[in-house]
């Protein structure tokens, strides 16, 4: 019952965002200077063609009739046509969208593979040099410009040392494999194509490394503060009170124990890393929905970005949506009635 | 007092299972040293139920804390002294030799039994990692132990709290899992931080009851902490009253309770509600424990203390009252119960 | 019973009623704290090439000289040239103006801003606190480059427009923990009392409320500053915010990125800047708040 509750809560908060995004690009929309229509029309099309236009896009409607329709072609999944590739938006940014996402969930683990173990080492030695080290790095990592980071690791590791490829997913001339699920690291195994396997992960690389390396410090900072709050509980004492080593109480009951509260802060920043591959591709020229947008801005693409700016709110929504009921499961704690 | 705990032999004829003898020790703080623990000497002799009765800031939970090693070891200095469990030294051990100690030779039972458990396992997960861990015994093995276990705890329904959590359990339910888990590897020396101040009144008795009646059965030794003196005197054979991170008087329980020599005891028992008729002030000692950063060079009991001389400028040593039974107490004076009158030392 | 148990065994930490100690105490505290001692430091230098800029910069950053194009660092040009010949080292140093001062200005905006706007919220609340957080909610489940790239762009690329747009985005943050700072004073009696006081509700009552709401406001406004400024440049970067022939730490790296694979030095030293600026501020905001966090203090 309580479930379902939370359910309906989240959907209504939900469709809250919608209704908000919405209106909020609606109304950036038109603020821009200039005719949309006569964009659209070209600069030597007739009066009467952008006149047409204008009508047909429902530009000379009431400013209140064009939000309805706005919001009915939402609903419908429309979300409009973008004015440079005059496709529909949405089909452009499902085609963009799993190129996102595997760097993102890339990005991801990098980031938790390294970030734990620093976290963990962080609040054992607490205030101790390795703290200290460990801090500086996640600090660093914070303040890293990520398009600058990508920069240095393309000049060092494409420029001067030829390891890895410094643009695109795979080399040119490549043939992507055929698209199951839009990750080429899975596809090219399910292809059984091992050489065009390795070679997008080669692609994938210095891109995951630029991503994860802003997360790094997020995630070595989540741990760390939840570390020190485990490793101050009583249960700790008592552990080691019955004879567990240091380190079998650390990672056989501290870490467990702090990873679950940290499974919310760290299910989020996939939101951050989605929306933060913006530069991140733009960089490495990586096909993604955020080197799309950067792209619509740059021409002023105002339908793409809108609708970029409302299906990645939707996808954050749903990712916390995921996560709430990940921690519900994991939790033994939650739902009991106290 | 209406149970008397059976007098025990007052110097036992095997080896004490934990010494502490003449321990120093200080934490080093912003601007200030605490002086946690000034010369504290105690012991306890096996199958024995032994007190430890004092305020806080007395240093009777950082005695017990450090008897397993449990403080954390960049936070305090030992400047003198020794406390060893079963004739091996505990502050200067190394991990590994503790790690055996731990819940095998002696075991801990703390303050706060909400807290204890690990709250993200069942209970029969937790009570087999600790018995598997000092036993070699098989997993089957091992549950049946600690069922076995449970059920001798009083706890009714054993398999039911072995599948479940801690936080679906009373407090005076889990303190006795942990009691449970406290015997499971049949120490010789069981220390009980404050063990029932957490729980309900009418819980507190029989959870003690509990204690001496498992560990009478095993011979099993209790260093029981605590600042209840009702408690003290219905389950311990022997007492040491600690104040200001020293021991002021110890002995067999009840001739400390008949016949306490040192002033603060007094003030102690005198505080008991049954010493006073209804209707009259409960009677307090005046004052307030001294500031353990900042001691002063003679007695520490001095401002506060009724009998004060000018002789307790000079921090009186142990007096021993009663050598064959370990009676002592640290002051200059000895006053009979209720006396006013001065009278020089025997 | 005897003494009531309450009476501490250890001395509680300096009472720091005199002004010596409690600067003593604060000193100590950071002395412990390399990392805040390095952020401090490293604040108070970008502070200062700010502020004397023009005196430590070795040339004028906006002189062309297309005789020394994209010339490697050297003792006449510390950090090489640009395309068309500008000293890249007094570009750097005057870019600090542009970058740390947005964000500054941004972290210092929105802080007021949504304090102020959270503060009313939580007093005055009913239909008006609800509206007020609705908004907020909307604001805050945008992902904020996303919104903050579309409105700088729709506004137009400039400074200004960069600006507001950061600064507008920052607000819900400072409106929700300004509120809920607000709502519990309420409920501590603080608006009650000033009313049987007789005292003009706004006046008492927003004076309590402040102090009261500025220690976790600064603590997020210390945090803000640093990715704040990282914010401004990535903004430069696309090409929004401060245009030509402006120096901006962002922009630069975007115009050396074309250079890149021969010129290294045109994109480096901008980024190394903003780097060490974002890690400076961002210790220095580490450090107050482990100092305002009463949790830290216990151990």
């Amino acid at each position: 019952m309580a479930f379902l509750n939370m359910l309906r809560k989240r959907l209504g908060g939900l469709l809250l965002v919608v209704f908000g995004v919405s209106l909020i690009t609606f109304s950036i929309s038109h603020l821009i200077p200039g005719d949309p229509a006569r964009l659209i029309a070209g600069d030597r099309a007739t009066d009467a063609i952008v006149e047409n236009i204008r009508h047909q896009l429902g530009l000379d409607l009431p400013l209140y009739q064009q939000y309805g329709r706005y919001m009915l072609d939402l609903l419908h999944g429309d979300l409009g046509t973008s004015i440079r590739t005059h496709r529909p938006v949405l089909e452009d940014l499902q085609a963009f969208f799993p190129a996102t996402l595997e760097l993102a969930l890339a990005a991801l683990t990098l980031s938790i593979l390294v970030g734990v173990p620093l976290g963990v080492l962080s609040a054992v030695y607490h205030n101790r040099f390795i703290d200290q080290v460990a801090r500086t790095l996640a600090v660093t990592g914070i303040s890293t410009p990520a398009f600058w980071l990508g920069l240095g690791l393309i000049v060092l590791f494409y420029g001067h040392l030829n390891w890895l490829p410094g643009s695109g997913r795979l080399d040119e001339g490549l043939d992507p494999p055929r698209t199951i699920t839009g990750f080429y690291l899975i596809d090219t195994l399910l292809a059984g194509d091992t050489g065009l396997f390795f070679n997008a992960l080669q692609h994938l690389i210095l891109p995951a490394i630029t991503l994860g390396f802003v997360n790094l410090g997020v995630v070595a900072r989540q741990i760390r503060s939840a570390m020190l709050d485990q490793l101050g509980e009583d249960y700790i004492r008592t552990a080691r009170a019955y004879g567990l080593s240091k380190w079998a109480v650390i990672l056989r009951h501290a870490l467990p124990n702090a990873l679950i509260p940290s499974v919310t802060v760290l299910g989020l920043t996939l939101g951050d890393l989605l929306y933060g591959a913006v530069l991140t591709e733009t960089v490495f020229a990586w096909p993604g929905m955020g080197a799309y947008v950067v792209k619509s801005i740059q021409s002023l693409d105002f339908p793409a970005v809108m609708g970029f700016a409302i299906m990645v709110s939707f996808i954050y929504v749903l990712l916390n949506m995921a996560i709430d009921l990940l921690y519900r499961l994991i939790d033994p704690r939650i739902g009991e009635v106290n | 007092m209406t149970m008397q705990a059976c007098v025990q032999q007052p110097l036992a004829e095997q080896a004490p299972v934990l010494v502490i003898d003449d321990l120093r020790i200080e934490f080093p703080a912003y601007k200030s040293t605490v002086k946690a623990l000034n010369g504290v000497s105690l012991h306890v002799n096996p199958g024995e139920i032994v007190g430890v009765i004092g305020e806080s800031g007395s240093g009777k939970s950082v005695t017990a804390m450090l008897s397993l090693r449990l403080l954390p070891e960049r936070s305090y200095q030992v400047k003198s002294g020794s406390l060893s469990i079963l004739g091996r030294d505990m502050l200067t051990a190394k991990e590994k030799d503790l790690l055996s100690v731990r819940g095998r030779d002696a075991a801990m039972i703390f303050q706060e039994p909400m807290t204890a458990l690990n709250p993200t396992r069942r209970i029969g997960r937790q009570m087999l990692d600790v018995i598997i861990h000092h036993q070699r015994l098989s997993k089957a093995e091992a549950k049946a132990k600690a069922i076995a276990l449970l059920r001798d705890m009083h706890i009714a329904d054993p398999e039911q709290v072995m599948n479940s959590y801690p936080f679906e359990l009373s407090g005076g339910m889990r303190q006795r899992v942990m009691i449970a888990l406290a015997f499971s590897c049949d120490p010789q020396l069981l220390i009980a931080d404050e063990p029932t101040t957490a729980l309900d009144v009418t819980v507190q008795r029989q959870v003690l009851l509990l204690l001496r009646e498992k560990a009478r059965a095993r011979g099993t030794a209790i260093l029981l902490i605590t600042h209840d003196m009702a408690l003290v005197s219905q389950f311990c054979d022997r007492v040491y009253v600690m104040y200001t991170g020293a021991v002021v008087e110890q002995g067999v329980t009840a001739q400390v309770m008949a016949d306490p020599r040192h002033p603060y005891t007094r003030g102690l028992l005198s505080g008991l509600p049954e010493q006073v008729e209804p209707g009259q002030d409960l009677m307090t000692i005046p004052g307030q424990v001294p500031n353990l950063s900042a001691l002063p060079e003679g007695c520490t009991f001095l401002d506060r203390c009724a009998f004060a001389t000018a002789q307790c400028l000079q921090r009186p040593p142990m007096q021993t009252i009663d050598a064959a039974a370990d009676r002592k107490s640290a002051c200059w004076l000895s006053a009979p119960s209720h006396a006013t009158a001065k009278e020089s030392r025997p | 019973m005897t003494t009531p148990i309450t009476a501490p065994a250890v001395a509680p930490l300096p009472a720091a009623s005199r002004w010596q100690d409690k600067w003593a105490y604060l000193a100590h505290q950071i002395r412990r704290s390399p990392l805040t001692m390095a952020g401090l430091l490293i604040t108070l230098m970008v502070l200062l090439v700010m502020a004397f800029a023009p005196w430590l910069a070795s040339h004028d950053p906006n002189a062309l000289n297309l005789t020394q194009r994209l010339a490697a660092p050297s003792a006449a040009h510390w950090f090489g040239t640009d395309e068309v010949g500008r000293d890249l080292f007094s570009r750097v140093l005057y870019g600090s103006r542009q970058s740390v001062g947005v964000g500054l200005f941004v972290a210092f905006a929105s802080c007021f801003a949504g304090g102020l706007l959270g503060c009313m919220s939580g007093i005055i609340g009913g239909r008006f606190d609800g509206l007020i957080m609705r908004l907020m909610d909307i604001m805050l489940s945008v992902p904020s480059l996303v919104l903050i790239m579309a409105l700088a762009a729709a506004l137009g690329p400039s400074l200004f427009n960069a600006m507001l747009a950061i600064t507008l985005v920052r607000i819900p943050f400072y409106v929700r923990l300004a509120r809920g700072q607000a709502l519990s004073i309420r409920q501590m009696g603080y608006v009650k009392a000033a009313e049987t006081f007789g005292a003009g509700r706004w006046h008492m009552v927003i004076w309590h409320v402040a102090r009261n709401a500025m220690p976790p406001l600064l603590v997020q406004l210390s945090l803000d500053i640093g990715s704040a400024i990282l914010m401004a440049s990535a903004l430069g970067f696309i090409g929004l915010g401060a245009q030509q022939p402006t120096a901006e730490w962002g922009a630069m790296v975007a115009t050396g990125r074309n250079y890149i694979l021969d010129q290294w030095w045109y994109s480096t030293f901008p980024g190394v800047a903003i780097l060490i600026t974002a890690t400076g501020f961002n210790l220095l905001g580490d450090g107050v708040r482990d100092l305002l966090d009463p949790r830290q203090q216990g151990k």
